[in-house]
């Protein structure tokens, strides 16, 4: 019995595309550039929304209650803060956090212009964040008048960071009030927001006296170990009155990331531009399959002639397609990180590489690839050998 | 007709009856083969003659089982082809051996790799073994070494013609085809290619059926088929 090894043909369909360098090369370089597309857009498009949940996802919650008139992160409206406390009447509720939420004004100390940042209010001695470092710094906030910057805030915001390691003291206005930056964090930019800033519930109140004291933005509820968070959200939705929704950390992240995806042009136009690069990508990938294979349907037609089988040319023209892809797919996923790294470097915006990304442009692009080389035999299984000659 | 069949001691490796073939439709319809009937005996060696466009090709064609049959029936090495199916056309096909006018090689493979096309379609060898055929082959014909490593793009006519001797040999058919196969080659270059086909295929008790309108090599056939306009005229010999 022979082996494999010694059955082996001659790598035909490595030899189309090896002897022939400089097309190969643009096929390539068109492959990676619909590669580049995808990557481009679905990250883009990815991006948006996750950068609309950097800050929701820093909470240490299992439920979240929201007022039912809050429509996105920029948009929170308040509701009474013993709603809270209500909920503690439930045995499954461990603790909860009240934290203050909106966006102010924020006098750049540089330029002396307006921003507008989201501010977080809560008890400096309840710190709710699930990263304990972050939860260590809130300690300072105790003074009035005191707050935690967002490093990875926009630059508009004045080069506040730099100030603060220069050993500077760095104060500013917010709302005509003095404010002093006690320390700096790293949370991330997001859509909505620009800019964040960590405060305790004292000076959140005194930099926006319009709100109410006895109302809160956002209620975090911790629940004891092993309780099931669906089951707790619909008893505490039916215990509750109609002025604050129930809803689990990934509904509140849901939430957000629904009304940017659905309520919002940004969301619908970067979602058509993930589409477009996907269907620029699959024109540019079917011509130059089509290209290579028309170019090498004489030859196919004469092993055909020989009595090749239309199955094992077909063979020979999947494998093409195959290394065609997985080739482009190289440069395709290294530009894809670099411009990710330039898009982050310029916008703040937390576009990245991810494993599901990276795995679906190279299944598209595979796809995309072997599926033309089929597409562009067509002339060969329909016509006779003769015809092509 | 089917009482003589019963006495014939080796059927013929072609046997065509009545074969008529057109292009086109409707009014753009042409006639290319006429009622061509003929028979091709294993070992045989014939040439079919006459201007172009009289159907030589298309009747090459037709026999090699690279075009469908419109009308009449065509035998080839016992197989029906009229009506045949992908499947049954593409076995024949395996047993005959195709010389094209224009040599088509495969420009990416070398001239041994080539010629291993066809030895590739051998079952039961191993690599090593179709690579040694493919080279039997080649020497065979005439090249040495060195050219066997070589592109198709750096061989002169002559020896890519000679390629696509050996590789249309290399899959040891019963029945060669060839098609104007000096077509590219200077006279004396042509005849040695000729002679050496004629050879190689008595060696392999292979028939051949070769179509050209170059009148030096018309010797080297056993029998000659002339056509004129789509019709075989009556042999001469």
């Amino acid at each position: 019995m022979k082996s494999p090894w010694q059955g082996r043909r001659i790598p035909l369909s490595w030899m189309l595309l090896t002897r022939q360098p400089v097309r190969l090369l643009v096929a390539l370089a068109g492959i990676s550039f619909a590669g580049i597309l995808m990557f481009m857009q679905l990250g883009f498009r990815d991006g948006l929304f996750d950068a609309s949940v950097t800050v929701h996802r820093l909470f240490d919650a299992d439920l979240v209650l929201i007022s039912p008139r809050s429509a996105s992160s920029v948009r929170m409206a308040g509701f009474p803060r013993r709603r809270l406390i209500q909920t503690l009447a439930d045995p499954s509720v461990e603790g909860v956090t009240p934290v203050h939420w909106g966006l102010m004004l924020w006098r750049n100390p540089e330029t002396r212009r307006n921003r507008a940042i989201l501010a977080l209010g809560f008890n400096p001695d309840d710190p709710f964040f699930l990263d304990p470092g972050l939860a260590e710094q809130t300690g300072v906030l105790k003074q009035k008048g005191r707050i935690l910057f967002d490093q990875l805030s926009r630059p508009e915001f004045g080069p506040i960071a730099d100030w603060y390691n220069d050993g500077r003291v760095v104060e500013t206005e917010i709302a005509g009030n003095r404010v002093r930056v006690e320390g700096l964090v790293s949370l991330g930019t997001s859509f909505g927001a620009d800019g964040n800033l960590l405060t305790s519930t004292e000076t959140f109140l005194d930099l926006m006296p319009q709100k109410s004291p006895g109302g809160i933005e956002v209620g975090l509820i911790r629940l004891q170990p092993g309780t099931d968070p669906d089951l707790a959200v619909a008893r505490l939705q039916q215990r509750l009155p109609g002025d604050v929704t129930v809803l689990t950390k990934q509904g509140f992240i849901d939430f957000e990331q629904n009304y940017w995806k659905s309520s919002t042009s940004i969301g619908f136009i970067f979602t058509l531009g993930a589409a477009m690069g996907f269907v620029v990508g699959c024109v540019i990938v079917y011509q130059v399959l089509y290209t290579d294979v028309s170019d090498h349907l004489p030859e196919y037609a004469t092993l055909m002639a020989m009595g090749y089988r239309i199955s094992h040319l077909l063979g020979v023209v999947m494998r093409e397609g195959f290394y065609l892809a997985a080739l482009g797919y190289v440069p395709a996923y290294l530009a894809g990180q670099g411009l990710y790294w330039f898009v982050r470097d310029a916008t703040k915006l937390p576009v990245g590489m991810d494993l599901p990304r990276a795995i679906t442009v190279l299944v598209m692009i595979l796809v995309m690839c072997m599926l033309s080389s089929l597409l562009a035999m067509r002339r060969l299984i329909d016509a006779d050998p003769a015809e092509i000659f | 007709m089917a009482a003589d069949h019963d006495f014939d001691p080796v059927p013929p490796a072609v046997s065509i009856d009545t074969l008529s073939h057109s292009f086109g439709q409707g009014s753009m319809r042409r006639q290319v083969l006429e009622n061509i009937s003929l028979r091709i005996n294993p070992g045989e060696v014939v040439l079919l003659t006459g201007p172009s466009g009289c159907g030589k090709t298309t009747l090459l064609t037709l026999i090699g089982a690279l075009r469908t049959v419109q009308q009449g029936s065509v035998n080839v090495l016992g197989q029906r082809l009229n009506g045949a199916g992908r499947r049954s056309r593409q076995q024949v096909r395996r047993r005959i051996g195709m010389i094209f006018q224009g040599h088509n090689l495969l420009r990416c493979l070398t001239a041994e790799q080539n010629v291993q096309m066809g030895a590739d379609l051998l079952p039961d060898l191993t690599y090593r073994a179709r690579r040694n055929e493919a080279r039997t082959w080649l020497r065979a014909v005439g090249l040495d070494d060195h050219q066997m490593g070589q592109l198709p793009h750096d061989l002169s006519g002559g020896q890519k013609q000679r390629v696509a001797i050996a590789r249309a040999l290399a899959a040891h058919p019963r029945l060669l085809l060839a098609d104007e196969p000096t077509a590219a080659l200077d006279s004396r270059t042509g005849r040695e290619v000729v002679d050496l086909l004629k050879k190689l295929a008595r060696e392999q008790a292979c028939a051949v059926l070769m179509v050209t309108h170059d009148p030096r090599i018309l010797d080297v056939a056993d029998r000659l088929l002339q056509m004129e306009d789509g019709c075989l005229l009556p042999a001469v010999q």
